[in-house]
């Protein structure tokens, strides 16, 4: 059987691989930049902590809540978002983050400064979840997620995303309802984010304020942009191997944050696709190999 | 009481307006959100404190701050972004992020983690205009800020190189036609802004009396959201939303004592203001 360590390990990394995937949603299909992406699983987490504390709801509806209260409030968002394009989207989001983890750490309601805690495992037939069967529930929740990235991308939606995303006065033309996609991206997007939120109060047992901020929008960002963003299997890897490294790198304690910067800017400057995008070197040498290959859209 | 809170809201907002300056110059013409651009304002706090360490005078030490920044920027702009320029947005600006972050690290890992005090003794009188008294720190910022804007300011309106500048701004490609060097003037645009970073780590530095790895991180975000205040790549926008920010949060967190955190306020500033402007105070669409 696993080690503990390692289970617990798997498990911070599956819950970032919803994050990135969600986020994958806004930013890769749909093109909008969010810096913000952490308030809305903070948004989860907190509306999943307060209904099983307080309010006294099992795990389960809890979990659904989560993931509805942050879709609602991604739609909500996304409305002033509309009004803004590229730089100034990427600025409101970030200041949202802002603004979200100031009303979280200020208002006595949410624990303020010392968050919430008291949050148990989710019970299944009142048995609580060990660590391998909650590893296994975030599995199951990933594979959810991919499910729906697939079935979307597969319909008008994932079309109509990838034509805001090239041109968004082209597509609006080509009579798209652009603010109705938009605002879709940011409510599936907020949706996964929610879900991963109620998983990490859930897991952690104990929130606070710093969980969710801007950092961490941050981090979340640099595993999609890492892996290949606008790809299914892009956020995916780079969720699993940014997440791994501060496991890894536990030797260079000193330094790892340090390189993980430097790792970031290299990449940027020398596969700014990242790591398994369209244009990456590993991609690209993938397909010399298999010249005879047509290979799918993504 | 409200006096000396305007006074520390004038200050505050002087300081910002040296930092933003540098990053609405960038974005102005390279249209890229300089993250790292906080990252060179506490170089320039770390250089201005070891160089007064060195030498003992203040304004050595500023100029030396406002030299070693300006390069570093240049080398920033040839090395990070001339080479992104062409890719999605988003690819600078996660570089950017990268850099800011790797930067923090290396001054702690060379300067240690703790808060440095900078006394720099800086021989300057209080300013008394009516009842609003600024101590010695105060004036000197306002001073040096004041001088800078004011050289900046001759510099843009009333010389060939200025029309340069406003003209890559406003058109990169038509500008180059007229047989104007737009790369020259990108770097020109970082020398000039990075330099005023540095500045402002110094002064920020003195008026605190410290200076310590993470003095950037609430100013790289904050100042993002005071040049998207003023409207992003608007030099006097970006003024007016630095005083103005700097006034309103010292005023309501200091005077009528809001139970809000101060850094947060830019942030809701900005995004109410974006509701009814969506380009900033002085933005044109």
């Amino acid at each position: 059987m696993l080690s503990g360590y390692v289970v617990t390990v798997l498990i911070t990394i599956g819950i970032y691989v919803i994050l990135a995937l969600s986020l994958n949603i806004i930013t890769g299909y749909a093109g909008q930049i969010s810096l913000g992406h952490a308030a809305f699983m903070g948004i989860g987490a907190y509306t999943s902590a307060l209904l099983y504390t307080k309010a006294g709801w099992g795990f389960w509806p809890a979990f659904l809540a989560a993931g509805a209260m942050a879709a609602l409030v991604g739609a909500i968002l996304a409305i002033p978002c509309l009004r803004v394009r590229e730089d100034f989207l990427a600025i409101t989001t970030m200041g949202i983050n802002f603004v979200v983890e100031a009303v979280f750490l200020y208002i006595p309601f949410f624990g303020a400064g010392m968050g919430i805690g008291g949050i148990n495992a989710p019970t299944l037939f009142g048995r609580e979840l060990e660590k391998t069967g909650f590893l296994t529930l975030v599995v199951l929740v990933i594979l959810a997620t991919i499910a729906a990235d697939r079935w979307l991308m597969r319909s008008w939606t994932g079309l109509a995303w990838s034509a805001i995303r090239e041109d968004e006065h082209a597509a609006g033309a080509m009579g798209i309802d652009v603010v109705r996609f938009k605002v879709l991206a940011f409510m599936l997007g907020s949706a996964g984010a929610g879900f991963a939120g109620s998983l990490y109060a859930h897991f952690l047992t104990f929130i606070m304020p710093v969980n969710f901020n801007f950092g961490q929008s941050m981090v979340i960002l640099s595993m999609v942009v890492f892996g290949g963003i606008g790809t299914l299997r892009g956020p995916i890897i780079g969720a699993i191997v940014l997440g791994a490294l501060p496991e890894i790198s536990r030797p260079a304690m000193e330094y790892r944050t340090f390189l993980y910067g430097i790792l970031l800017l290299l990449l940027m400057r020398f596969q700014p696709d990242g790591i398994l995008g369209e244009r990456s070197l590993v991609v690209r040498g993938w397909r010399a190999l298999r010249p005879n290959r047509v290979v799918g859209i993504r | 009481m409200l006096w000396q809170q305007i006074a520390n809201g004038i200050a505050t907002g002087a300081v910002y307006a040296l930092t933003t300056l540098g990053l609405t110059m960038v974005y102005g013409v390279l249209r890229v959100l300089h993250v790292a651009h906080a990252g060179i304002y506490t170089l320039g706090a770390f250089v201005g404190l070891f160089t007064y360490r060195a030498t003992g005078s203040f304004w050595i030490g500023l100029l030396a701050a406002m030299v070693v920044c300006a390069i570093v920027g240049v080398l920033i702009e040839r090395f990070l972004y001339a080479p992104l320029l062409h890719l999605p947005r988003i690819v600078p600006l996660i570089g950017s992020i990268g850099l800011f972050i790797a930067m923090e690290e290396g001054f702690r890992i060379v300067a240690g983690p703790y808060a440095l005090a900078y006394d720099a003794e800086v021989q300057f009188g209080n300013l008394a205009l009516g009842p609003l008294r600024l101590s010695a720190p105060q004036t000197v910022i306002l001073v040096v800020t004041l001088v800078l804007l004011g050289l900046l300011w001759l510099l843009l309106s009333r010389s060939r190189i200025g029309l340069a500048m406003r003209a890559t701004a406003m058109d990169a490609e038509t500008t180059s036609t007229f047989g104007i060097s737009t790369r020259a003037v990108v770097t020109l645009n970082f020398i000039i802004g990075s330099a005023l970073a540095g500045a402002s780590g110094v002064l920020i530095g003195v008026y605190d009396n410290q200076v310590w790895p993470t003095m950037g991180s609430i100013p790289a975000y904050k100042c993002l959201a005071i040049v998207v205040l003023g409207g992003l790549g608007n030099i006097p926008g970006s003024v007016l939303a630095s005083f103005v920010i700097g006034l309103a949060e010292t005023l309501l967190i200091g005077v009528v004592a809001i139970p809000f955190p101060r850094d947060a306020l830019a942030f809701v500033a900005m995004i109410l203001v974006l509701m009814f402007r969506p380009h900033g105070l002085l933005g044109r669409g």
